[in-house]
């Protein structure tokens, strides 16, 4: 995958792979290209060259529409909730169910949001109140809603606990794991180290737009992963000196 | 001590209050702004002992506030969506010179004078005008990418130039007969008895709509309102249909008028003059139409939900999927039909175009839709709302100039009333969030 703006290589030749039911943490630094990344993945940004495969099968990507069409659903860091909007209308934003005559069903919506959310969010309540109104967490339940309830293969949830309290997220966290018993293949992107090793699977990190590497959890340290956002090494060749001067 | 139950009483209070309005579910706003237009009626009736509320003052305010009233509906949808349209006034004129041309120049050498079609083809070919002009700014605005602000105020400049380009100044009169009804008065009234059945449908109308929500809502196990409120709402909303009914059939045709129409027509003038009810103005009857399809079009459209959601969030809105573009492209065209509407009434009402028709409009209907509620900052706004902001201003100014103010002091107060009632309104909003 090859985006550049201008001169400026955000992503060069960067890979990734995603199995269903799987966790995979994208980590990197500021500026790194991970958000750049995904946005081509969610449609939201066309990427110069490279290849999308789902299930070995090449698609092609070039708006928001077409990523959900693929079961690709995006959970953007800003929510991308339109505030002024109830719950039931924001799960169905650009997906409204109509009756007979195509005009708004929102009888309808508000009775699948109640059901989706009794999955998700036990204590929603609030289903007629524009969604500025709500919680962080709650804002958040609704934006996952509308992610899972139209039968998505594919997560990709963008610093999904960075603005919530700590019982918030911890009920994120809880939902995260969740969907991933349901077989979804979640991409999470997260400023938290704590976040990624309590969740993913795999680990893959992002430096200056590189890929510097994918590791499974279970094989490397928290240290080794810092290692790599920040010197951009892989754990087996890093040296002693370089580790201690992390900590240093 | 005595603090902690001063709040615990104020405390029920708002409860008991919050819970009446609560349970009748209305749009609190819009309740204020009912109550601002009915303190400004008896304001004005005590000031001049009554005579202001009497049927043909009532009737002219209502007939005054057609024009604005109609484009603001519009005007709300463009607010909403983070636009402007500052060209309405000018749109309205210059549709105006064509509905009077087509009717006073142009068609007649084609189709006759008297031809009973002349006033829909005038019509269509108005509409249609509106449409194109709106479709043109809304074009250069979603595609583009030009400022509304800009593209309108050019919009202003050369809609207005053109009319005077076309007209050289002079008033072109007058229209077809047919389409002079558009503009009220007696002889452009429904008459009482359709009126009244006008106004029973609409009462069936009213309970008929709150039954199939309510229908609906019990279906999905949503909660309802009580029992009580659902009735008090529909009585309460039923009145006032007949109270108004009640009101256009209390203005009767003036004497000279009857007696020409009953010598006309054959008929004996029995003592005490003829009686004969106006009823509901054509104008009036077309806002209420317009403001139905509007409100149909805002709450329960896709269409309306994609240009809130781009008021409220335009990156939401297009990583949703929704073509946001052609969204707002669609809110001009509808603004220029409705300026076109708006024109046919003004034009059928001074029977022909005048120069500065529609000059001016473009503050009184951004007036309007924004003491109806309609925010700035985009995403919040209704079409009742709009309408009930024009029907304040035009009561305002007829009131002022009932009571012998002159029109520049009128421009004081409607400025000042401008200013207050949003200050009002964002005060009001800062401290509910």
């Amino acid at each position: 995958m090859n985006v550049s703006f201008g001169g400026v290589h955000a992503v060069s030749d960067v890979t990734i792979d995603l199995q269903k039911g799987e966790i995979l943490g994208l980590v990197g630094g500021n500026g790194a290209g991970k958000s750049t990344l995904i946005k081509t993945l969610s449609g939201a940004q066309k990427a110069d060259s490279g290849d999308i495969l789902i299930d070995g099968e090449p698609v092609t990507i070039t708006s928001p529409r077409d990523a959900k069409a693929l079961g690709i659903e995006t959970i953007y860091q800003t929510l991308a909730l339109a505030d002024n909007i109830d719950a039931p209308g924001n799960v169905f934003l650009g997906r409204e169910l109509t009756d007979r005559w195509g005009s708004l069903n929102d009888s309808a919506m508000e009775d699948a949001t109640r059901k989706v959310m009794k999955r998700l969010n036990p204590n929603f309540r609030n289903f007629v109140a524009p969604v500025s109104s709500l919680s962080g967490g709650q804002r958040q339940s609704v934006a996952i809603a509308r992610a899972v309830h139209f039968n998505a293969r594919m997560l990709i949830m963008d610093e999904p606990t960075a603005a919530l309290g700590p019982a918030e997220t911890e009920q994120v966290r809880a939902l995260i794991r969740q969907l991933k018993e349901e077989g979804l293949g979640i991409i999470m992107i997260s400023h938290d180290i704590h976040d990624v090793f309590d969740l993913a699977d795999r680990i893959s990190v992002m430096l200056q737009g590189k890929l510097v590497g994918t590791v499974k959890k279970g094989e490397v340290t928290m240290d080794e992963v810092l290692a790599m956002i920040i010197i951009g090494k892989l754990p087996q060749e890093l040296t002693a000196t370089e580790l201690a001067e992390l900590h240093g | 001590m005595t603090d902690v139950s001063e709040t615990v009483k104020t405390g029920m209070r708002v409860r008991l209050g919050g819970g009446f309005l609560r349970a009748i579910e209305v749009d609190l706003r819009l309740f204020g702004m009912v109550a601002a237009l009915a303190a400004i009626l008896i304001g004005f009736g005590i000031a001049t002992n009554g005579r202001f509320l009497e049927p043909v003052n009532l009737v002219n305010l209502a007939v005054q506030s057609v024009s604005v009233a109609i484009i603001a509906t519009g005007m709300t949808l463009i607010i909403v969506s983070r636009n402007i349209d500052l060209s309405v006034g000018s749109i309205v004129g210059v549709v105006g010179m064509v509905f009077a041309q087509l009717m006073a120049r142009v068609l007649p050498d084609y189709i006759g004078f008297d031809n009973p079609a002349m006033w829909i083809i005038a019509l269509a070919i108005g509409l249609a005008l509106g449409a194109l002009i709106g479709a043109l700014q809304g074009f250069i605005v979603a595609y583009i990418g030009v400022p509304s602000f800009i593209v309108t105020l050019g919009g202003l400049l050369v809609f207005r130039g053109l009319t005077w380009a076309v007209t050289k100044g002079v008033t072109i009169s007058p229209v077809d007969p047919t389409f002079r009804l558009l503009g009220g008065g007696p002889q452009g009234s429904v008459g009482g008895t359709v009126s009244w059945i006008i106004g029973i449908a609409a009462c069936v109308g009213i309970f008929g709509l709150l039954a199939a929500k309510r229908r609906q809502k019990q279906r999905f196990g949503f909660p309802v309102r009580p029992m009580w409120a659902e009735v008090l709402l529909g009585v309460v909303s039923s009145a006032a249909v007949i109270a108004a009914v009640w009101v256009f059939n209390s203005y009767l045709w003036p004497d000279g008028l009857a007696r020409r129409y009953a010598e006309a027509n054959g008929i004996v003038v029995p003592e005490g003059g003829l009686r004969i009810e106006s009823g509901i103005p054509w104008p009036v009857l077309v806002l209420v139409g317009v403001t139905i399809v509007m409100t149909f079009v805002t709450t329960r459209r896709r269409f309306g939900r994609y240009v809130f959601a781009i008021g409220g969030n335009p990156e939401a809105a297009e990583l949703g999927g929704i073509n946001t573009r052609w969204a707002v492209m669609k809110t001009f065209i509808l603004i220029g039909v409705l300026c076109a509407i708006s024109a046919a009434i003004a034009t059928a009402r001074l029977d022909g175009s005048t120069l500065d028709l529609g000059e001016g409009y473009e503050l009184y209907v951004i007036a309007a839709s924004v003491i109806g509620g309609t925010s700035f900052a985009g995403g919040i706004g209704t079409i009742p709302g709009a309408v009930l902001g024009a029907i304040v201003m035009a009561s305002l100014a007829y009131g002022l100039s009932f009571i012998g103010l002159s029109s520049p002091i009128q421009d004081i107060v409607a400025g000042i009333v401008l200013v207050v009632a949003v200050a009002f309104d964002t005060i009001n909003r800062r401290r509910k969030v």
